[in-house]
């Protein structure tokens, strides 16, 4: 759990982040957005003390995050960064051993740790223990980057724009993956995103920054019905508004009996923007419904997303 | 390793090296020519093996002490108590290079005597910039997020120098130490003007008798070590880089 009380950054006269509270419960995905400048790494990087608090205090479970020494505090926090900066002359396995190695795990731990990481990211540990970062590719080396963070154990991971150098394709898989590990883990993080696809996709909340403020931290689906400002109005974006609301939900829920004749089936895990994108391509009022094993179970109706998509009264 | 053409040129060139140093009068004939009538063809005042390994010896020396001088400078201008130092520094290893190592050399006699001493102080303060620049460039071109990642995952200030920073700004040194090493191989030459054993003493002898042939031989000997000492250095440097992914900086 990440508490974050009344907390502001002055450089000289210039106020980066002004007077912020948030609060992310154990095992929650907190995402930060907000224009470039508006403070968001300065905030992000507030918790593991890479840039101390002018005022104002945060807690870690419960712990004021300056009872102990910076360099001890960062040990127990996972941090991921844009540009991964994985250290170039260590090996895959040696870069994710860091922190485990500064916090003086034993031999066996460590191997066990980073095997375990490098199957969890989908790296046969046999193939990627011994290479060094410039034989990765792209995707790879972020994957490393985020194992690396994640070696520890750590309660925390602070995420700095993870996958702001990937492709599309890369980038969503990254986000699944993420989602995925976050899961298993349980760990709570705190990310940071120019993306408000990427932060929509990940966030259990987000918080919107301007000018070092916060101006709302709400779900995304309040976020899109009910936004605070209208900065925050155009940020989620006026045109694309109501597909971000139905890719916030499942097929599943607006799943109905019966059967539709034809079209190609969907899952009750895909997305409803995709449901609906699916049938306005097919040009068909419906699509059935079936389960991982190919079996009918349902269908989903046009009419019936289209009334998610809408407005709430 | 791949048998180049250059690879094959550098084993003959130093086993010639070698076959002249261990039995110089193998080449007699090769330089009987070149020596006046009266005069030998190969000199004779002294070893050449040992005027040599003191040449080599004197160079690794300076060029040593300097390396560990200028890294250590180098490292402390880049701490964040020392950085305000760093233009002072900078300065202060321009105005060895800017001293022509002969004006040293005439200055620290009065101070130290003839002999060695002067000629490695000479050597070592024309080898601190060299060093001391390739450290600066190493030390301060990390790539930002590297910094960041070794800062963020709890590294200690220790702890980031020595596993992060050195090892990634290694090859860069190298390179100035490289540098810095061929230069003082030829410097140390004019020490023998001052008595200090080294390959000089040859060159000068020559050219007090007129007798090409030493001249040649001292000269040559100089040449080989450092176009060798270069290479393998070089090598060294491409080895380390490689290993870095990023390729070593040239200078
Ligand atoms: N060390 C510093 N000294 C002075 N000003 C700083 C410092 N670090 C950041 N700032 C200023 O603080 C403001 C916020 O910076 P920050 O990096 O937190 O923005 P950001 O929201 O992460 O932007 P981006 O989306 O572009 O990454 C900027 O105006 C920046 O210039
Ligand atoms: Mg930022």
């Amino acid at each position: 759990m990440i508490e974050i009380e009344n907390v502001t950054k002055r450089y000289g006269d210039n106020t980066v982040v002004d007077d912020v509270s948030l609060r992310v419960d154990k095992g929650q995905v907190a995402v930060i957005v907000g224009t470039s400048g508006s403070g968001k790494t300065t905030l992000l990087r507030m918790v593991n003390r890479l840039v101390e608090p002018s005022e104002g205090r945060i807690l870690i479970n419960g712990q004021d995050t300056r009872d102990m020494p910076a360099y001890q505090l960062r040990r127990k926090i996972g941090y991921a960064i844009q540009g991964h900066g994985l250290f170039p002359h260590r090996t895959v396995a040696e870069n994710i051993a860091t922190v485990p190695h500064l916090a003086g795990w034993d031999r066996a731990r460590i191997d066990a740790r980073v095997d375990e990481l490098l199957s969890l990211f989908q790296l046969e540990p046999q193939h990627y223990r011994d290479r060094h970062p410039v034989q990765l590719s792209g995707g790879e080396q972020q994957r490393v980057g985020v194992a690396r963070a994640l070696a520890a154990e750590p309660d925390v991971l602070l995420m700095d724009e993870p996958f702001g150098a990937l492709d599309p394709i890369i980038r969503a898989k990254a986000q699944d993956d993420l989602l995925d590990i976050q899961r298993k883990t349980g760990v709570t993080v705190l990310l940071v995103t120019h993306d408000m696809d990427e932060a929509m996709r990940l966030g259990d909340r987000i918080a919107v920054m301007a000018e070092g403020k916060v101006v709302q931290y709400a779900d995304p689906a309040t976020l899109l019905v009910k936004p605070a400002t209208d900065f925050v109005d155009n940020l989620v974006g006026t045109a694309d508004r109501p597909f971000r609301l139905l890719s916030l939900r499942k097929v599943d829920d607006v799943m109905e009996p019966g059967g539709a004749d034809g079209g190609e089936p969907v899952q009750p895990s895909t997305s409803l923007r995709e449901a609906y994108a699916n049938m306005l391509w097919q040009g068909r009022e419906a699509l059935p419904v079936v389960d991982a094993s190919g079996a009918a179970i349902g269908q989903v109706r046009l009419a019936a997303i289209s009334r998610l998509a809408a407005r709430p009264a | 390793m791949k048998l180049t053409v250059a690879m094959v040129a550098r084993l003959v060139a130093l086993v010639l090296l070698l076959a002249f140093l261990f039995a110089p009068s193998l080449f007699e004939p090769l330089l009987r020519p070149l020596a006046g009538p009266r005069s030998p063809a190969i000199y004779n005042q002294g070893s050449l093996l040992s005027l040599t390994l003191s040449h080599i010896g004197i160079t690794i020396a300076a060029t040593l002490a300097a390396t560990v001088l200028s890294v250590a400078l180098a490292v402390v201008v880049t701490r964040d108590f020392g950085r305000e130092f760093l233009p002072l520094s900078r300065s202060i290893a321009n105005i060895g290079q800017t001293f022509p190592p002969v004006a040293v050399l005439a200055l620290a006699v009065p101070i130290v005597g003839f002999g060695t001493k002067p000629t490695l102080i000479a050597l070592f303060l024309y080898a601190l910039l060299p060093v001391f620049e390739n450290a600066l460039t190493g030390l301060t071109t990390l790539p930002s997020s590297v910094r960041e990642a070794a800062r963020g995952m709890g590294m200690t200030g220790w702890q980031r120098l020595t596993r992060v920073e050195l090892p990634l700004a290694f090859p860069v040194i190298l390179a100035g130490v490289r540098l810095a090493f061929v230069i003082s191989l030829g410097t140390a030459t004019i020490g023998s003007t001052v008595a200090a054993p080294t390959l000089g003493e040859v060159i000068i002898a020559g050219l007090l008798s007129s007798n090409t042939a030493f001249v040649l031989q001292g000269g040559v000997i100089v040449a080989i070590i450092a176009v060798l000492s270069y290479d393998a250095l070089s090598a060294l440097e491409r080895k380390a880089a490689r290993r870095l992914g990023r390729p070593a900086t040239a200078t």
